[in-house]
């Protein structure tokens, strides 16, 4: 082969290792969107239809009566009220816990990284610590905790449970982000006359703003798919989402219905998938932030 | 007369690391006092005290006339400057500079005056709804600075404000910040560890290393008779040239010898009465005259080795004796490394060390 005088932009060039690594994308993305698609189309079809057996088949006709029994009439044991009443107790549950976390964590992180209060770095790696420990070994102890303060079986129990449970890895993040503001930013405010929650509220919250948003959603997300947590700590009354599918789904009476447990647990993972879609721009920027300019 | 600025008997440690060293500077008001010295002296952590920023292990901070050892940042009567600007980054330029004032409760009609005050001064009037992210770096340290002015206090701080910018801004804003203070007349604490920042703005100059003041003196002072072989090697550029030798006291005037070099140190103003020993002679690039051997001054034969010609001037090399040393000309320079020269030493500007590096 002539060799080329190099000149210009190098030409790409089309290898083995290119269209194996194309491959494995196409199979990975089949992989994650087939079982998706079958649940969709699963949802949409009658039972009839659904014990033909051929579950990649579209449907013959539209039919939405699964997704309107798996909101307000599938039965859990004896009780035939749908998936809606879940979905109002996972936001009761999920949005005081995702705020007071974020909150708390936002907080904890800026005195952590900013003030550095005496024995900061041991409370630090204690926080670690309690985040590395599966929290499936704390379940016991903390039910005789929440019973003793007599919040067991209550909104404001499994609130409590999911900030506590949350607050190790808001913590790590925060602090994380404020280790990269200059410690003069503070020093300035402070010489401007500037206190501990006034530096906090008018100059790290908004420069945080894109980590409030990212640990935000990485919260509401862990909170609204948990489903041990709200087992247990919740109580029968405030049962989240996840456990009533669970409860739908594993019903052992009569038929199973698979085209009302497609929509049921197609709906419960509807809200995490709409906040993902809709703030993934924000996600991004959030893990990327870094450095603050100015 | 009241000091602006006193500091007494300061002690800064960390465990038994000590940074600060029982320090006492009396800052007069209006002055210029510049801190300078190598990374690591203490003289960012002195100013940080000064401010309230910093805790101290003993001693005391006066200022204005009141003891403020205690007291919190804002109740000291000060402005600082950081190196890094430290601008509040979601806030506009107008919010920025009002922010101290707006925490202090000031009426709004009274914020809104110094503000514009302060803008029509650092030349940001159109700048004030900005943020910070669409700033040149001398308009965010020209914003900085402004924060600071728009306090109205005695006393401002200046922590290396001009190291993050580059060489031609550094001299501009340099220039402004001397006419700053000529023109408002407060009293400047400013740390460098550039000397030419030092000597330009300085009334006097604190030379610090490991914690202890070194040299506390005016520009022109520090430069002409360094108290020691470190200010000595720190101020200056090139470097002060060193040769090491020893002084005889016989019959007649002092002489300082070596490598056959003899000085005649009749001409010298000693602080204490020469003795024999060990010393060190200590010339600037600037102290050698090429045609010194027709005055009589003892000379330095030798050949050139490097020409650094600087345009109004040039920094000539050469090796005498195993030393390389260096003289400065001014304007054009014709001649070439390998050509020999003799140039003379003004023995009267010269710098003699004695063995514990000492001025003598």
């Amino acid at each position: 082969m002539a060799r080329l005088h190099p000149n210009g932009p190098r030409p790409t060039q089309i290898t083995a290792g290119r269209i194996g690594l194309y491959l494995f994308l196409i199979v990975a993305v089949l992989f994650f969107t087939l079982p998706l698609y079958t649940m969709v189309v699963t949802s949409l079809k009658t039972m009839d239809e659904i014990r033909l057996g051929q579950i990649f088949s579209l449907p013959s006709k539209l039919d939405v009566s699964a997704w309107i029994t798996a909101w307000s009439g599938a039965c859990m044991g004896t009780v035939c009220v749908g998936i809606r009443s879940g979905f109002w107790n996972s936001l009761a549950i999920t949005l005081p816990s995702v705020a007071l976390s974020v909150f708390i964590g936002a907080v904890n992180g800026y005195a952590l990284s900013l003030w550095r209060p005496r024995g900061a770095s041991v409370l630090f790696g204690l926080l670690l610590a309690g985040g590395l420990i599966p929290y499936q070994i704390f379940l016991y102890p903390m039910v005789r905790a929440m019973a003793t303060v007599g919040l067991y079986n209550s909104l404001a129990g499994i609130i409590l449970v999911h900030v506590i449970f949350g607050l190790p890895l808001v913590t790590l993040l925060f602090r994380n982000y404020f280790v990269s503001v200059p410690e003069e930013l503070c020093k300035a405010a402070r010489v401007d006359g500037a206190g501990f929650w006034r530096i906090f509220f008018e100059i790290m919250l908004p420069i945080a703003v894109p980590m409030v948003v990212v640990v935000s959603m990485l919260q509401f997300t862990g909170i609204w798919n948990d489903f041990l947590l709200g087992l247990v700590f919740a109580g029968r009354d405030n049962l989240p989402m996840t456990v009533q599918l669970n409860n739908i789904v594993n019903t052992t009476m009569g038929e199973r219905t698979y085209n009302v447990n497609m929509a049921a647990t197609i709906l419960t993972a509807l809200v995490p998938l709409a906040i993902y879609f809709l703030s993934g721009r924000w996600f991004v920027r959030g893990i990327a932030a870094g450095a603050v300019k100015g | 007369m009241q000091s602006a600025v006193s500091i007494k008997n300061l002690k800064i440690a960390y465990g038994d690391q000590t940074v600060i060293e029982e320090m006492s500077i009396d800052i007069a008001p209006k002055e210029f006092l510049v801190l300078l010295g190598p990374s690591g002296c203490g003289k960012s952590t002195l100013l940080n005290a000064i401010a309230g920023l910093q805790d101290i292990t003993a001693g005391e901070i006066w200022i204005s006339g009141k003891n403020v050892t205690w007291e919190e940042p804002k109740d000291r009567g000060i402005g600082m400057v950081f190196q890094s600007y430290a601008l509040y980054p979601r806030m506009s330029v107008r919010k920025n500079l009002s922010f101290g004032l707006r925490v202090a409760g000031l009426p709004k009609a009274e914020i809104e005056a110094r503000v514009s005050r302060t803008a029509a001064l650092l030349h940001l009037d159109t700048l004030l709804d900005r943020r910070p992210a669409e700033l040149s770096g001398g308009q965010r340290q020209r914003v900085a600075i402004g924060r600071a002015l728009v306090r109205e206090v005695d006393v401002f701080l200046f922590d290396e404000p001009l190291s993050n910018l580059d060489a031609k801004l550094r001299n501009e804003l340099r220039v402004e910040i001397k006419k700053l203070h000529q023109s408002l007349g407060n009293t400047m604490i400013y740390v460098t560890h550039d000397q030419v920042e030092a000597l330009t703005l300085a009334d006097r100059i604190a030379i610090l290393r490991d914690g202890v003041i070194q040299q506390l003196a005016s520009p022109a002072e520090i430069y002409q008779r360094p108290a020691n072989l470190f200010v000595a090697g720190f101020i200056g550029a090139p470097m002060m040239n060193f040769i090491e030798g020893h002084i005889e006291t016989g019959d007649g005037a002092p002489v300082f010898e070596s490598h056959g070099l003899r000085v005649d140190l009749s001409g010298y103003g000693f602080r204490t009465p020469p003795a024999s020993g060990p010393a060190t002679l200590g010339f600037r690039p600037d102290h050698l005259m090429l045609d010194g051997a027709a005055s009589g001054m003892p000379t330095l034969p030798g050949r050139i080795s490097v020409v650094e010609p600087m345009g109004s001037e040039a920094v000539l090399w050469f090796d005498w004796a195993g030393h390389s040393l260096s003289l400065r000309l001014m304007g054009d320079v014709t001649l070439r490394p390998g050509d020999g020269l003799s140039p003379g030493l003004d023995i009267a500007k010269a710098s003699l060390f004695g063995t514990d590096g000492s001025r003598l």
